[in-house]
């Protein structure tokens, strides 16, 4: 990415993507927009630049931030009714991280309201036109976020996934997203989905870009006591130039279930897995061809391929839509127009407020989700739902332990199939919801996923494969992913 | 399993929502494919398997109990909600 220097100011970067800004306004990327903001912050990079001062390794680096993020700029709305006009007074740890560095959030972008989504549409806000094809949509829910860095607005921007709402929108627009290990980036100041699947992540153009992004975000916060010690920065892998296969790592996992390797060895045998129990009808023709090209490329890189069993992940999308609407229903029940956001003029007492407000400040899919919810939480459904998925949780985990016993990366499509009409689905949430089918499990898993951009279908619509590996091996993902980027 | 309306009034309870007639139909249709959806659970044998409920590695993270400053002020906060009085949230008649 640029960063700002003598020659190239601040300034000029956040005048470039301001006006690109303006000039894709068709595809309703943003929610909000801070010119002035933006350009006093770039202003006063360009001065500490001009006195010789030291800046940081984002400095004037123009940035798109996923309206779920809090932040004292713009209200934070999660594309949600009963958000509006939500000014919030405290900043989000991520947001913190990345403009302590220089970079400068010129705008908020568009999402499914409160994330609940796989195509941008469920926003209060209208959805999100996809970078390729203004028919189709950005998919979701960081649909904005994913277009603002296809569309070469910005040079990154921020996205939370709790089951693939970064790495499918990713897929669809043909940038690179990352969903890290649980735990890897502070969810401090973001709006929460559902808690024990949610995770910070990024949208870049390039691996170099997500490494350094990650450099900044990641790592312990005291504000948010389920961030893991600093294990992005610390690794040992670090500036390390031997094969992945062949460093020494923190934790157990890929490194070290690695065939052992002579020291010296120029290209070592790293094993890449396959989940045959994707390779069916369900996913599109045109990504399976490509991921078998892509294994092809592998194996004449010298890679090896290991073909997996995972047949838990054939339950991993109803686990995913019993855990994740209890844990919605359970975190929205707070949004009751009191403290702040909407509230329901029509109300004559409390309980009508409290009522009227939900009613009419959440979208449907929210009143669907918060509803299951609810449903695989009440007495006489529990054990047969809720506890059944979080039992069929662990055998899913416990396959991911299995499967990086036999591979070091898993290589699988991110979505059944390329970004899909406007309205298509929008009707259908059981359609929606399988969009989700090979992203969910690694949420469920806590393990780190990487979509990343692998050519375009004959319709000219961009294919991303993604990419997973062992908990706490993000680094290690990133270093691989540029092993498969496009000649 | 089969989703009557009067389910759908009481999950709309549940959750602090006023339905309209319109909407009771139209979760009543989606709400019941989705449950179809995930009832295939079913057919997965779970049994002696522990229940996974958080995929963070860690326990028992502690801090000293001393109150840290706080991020946002009380004016701040008071700041948000729609009326306020006296450092407090008025809201319409409880009883």
């Amino acid at each position: 990415m640029k960063i700002a220097n003598k020659t190239v100011t601040a300034t000029r970067l956040v005048k470039d993507a301001l006006e690109k800004a303006k000039h894709f306004a068709d595809y309703n990327i943003f929610t909000f927009i801070d010119e002035e903001g933006a350009l006093k912050k770039a202003a006063e990079i360009d001065d500490k630049i001009a006195r010789g001062e030291k800046v940081g390794r984002l400095a004037g680096v123009p940035y798109a931030l996923k309206d779920n993020f809090m932040s004292t700029r713009g209200d934070t709305t999660a594309s949600a009714h009963i958000l509006e006009g939500c000014a919030s007074p405290i900043t989000a740890t991520a947001v913190e991280r990345l403009e302590n560095e220089g970079a400068i959030m010129i705008g908020r972008t568009n999402l499914d309201a409160f994330a609940h989504g796989s195509s941008t549409e469920n926003s209060y806000y209208g959805p999100t036109l996809n970078a390729y094809d203004k028919t189709r949509v950005a998919g979701g829910s960081s649909g904005g976020s994913a277009a603002a860095v296809a569309l070469d607005i910005v040079e990154f921007a921020t996205g939370t996934d709790t089951g693939g709402s970064i790495r499918q929108p990713a897929s669809f627009n043909g940038v690179y997203g990352l969903k890290p290990t649980y735990g890897a980036v502070s969810r401090y100041g973001v709006v929460a989905m559902a808690s024990s699947l949610d995770c910070i992540g990024f949208f870049t153009k390039t691996p170099e870009d997500m490494d350094l992004l990650m450099s900044v975000a990641s790592g312990r916060d005291p504000k948010d006591l389920t961030t893991l010690p600093d294990f992005y920065n610390t690794n040992p892998q670090l500036g390390d130039s031997r094969p992945v296969a062949s460093r020494p790592s923190l934790r157990g996992s890929a490194a070290q279930s690695a065939p052992v390797v002579a020291e010296g060895l120029e290209s070592p045998k790293l094993r890449i897995g396959i989940i045959k129990d994707f390779d069916n009808d369900v996913v599109d023709a045109e990504i399976r061809e490509t991921l078998k090209d892509k294994c092809e490329l592998l194996k004449s890189k010298g890679y090896e391929i290991v073909e997996l069993e995972m047949p838990s992940l054939k339950y991993a999308l109803a686990v995913y839509y019993i855990i994740q609407p209890a844990e919605v229903a359970s975190n929205l029940s707070r949004y009751d127009g009191v403290r702040y956001g909407f509230r329901s003029e029509k109300s004559g007492d409390l309980d009508s407020l409290y009522g009227n407000t939900r009613s009419e400040g959440f979208m449907p899919e929210n009143k669907r989700r918060i509803m299951i919810g609810n449903f695989v939480l009440s007495s006489g459904f529990f054990d047969a739902y809720f506890l059944k998925a979080a039992k069929a949780r662990t055998m899913i985990a416990d396959e991911y332990k299995k499967a990086f016993e036999k591979c070091d990366f898993i290589l699988t499509p991110v979505s059944p199939s390329p970004a899909f009409k406007l309205g298509e689905k929008v009707n259908d949430p059981v359609a929606m919801y399988l969009e989700d089918l090979m992203s969910v499990s690694l949420n469920l898993a806590g393990v780190p996923g990487l979509a990343i951009p692998a050519g375009r279908n004959k319709a000219g619509l961009p294919i991303g494969l993604q990419l997973v590996a062992p908990r706490r091996q993000d680094k290690a993902l990133i270093e691989f992913a540029k092993e498969l980027q496009d000649e | 399993m089969e989703i009557k309306r009067e389910d759908i009034i009481h999950l709309g309870k549940l959750s602090n929502f006023d339905l309209s007639e319109k909407e009771i139909e139209s979760l009543s249709k989606d709400i019941s494919e989705i449950i179809k959806y995930i009832s295939q659970l079913d057919e997965l044998n779970t049994d002696g398997v522990e229940p996974t409920y958080q995929v963070f590695e860690m326990e028992n993270v502690w801090r000293s109990d001393e109150i840290l400053e706080q991020d946002a002020s009380m004016e701040q906060l008071l700041a948000l909600t729609k009326e306020e009085k006296d450092n407090q949230i008025k809201v319409p008649k409880v009883l």
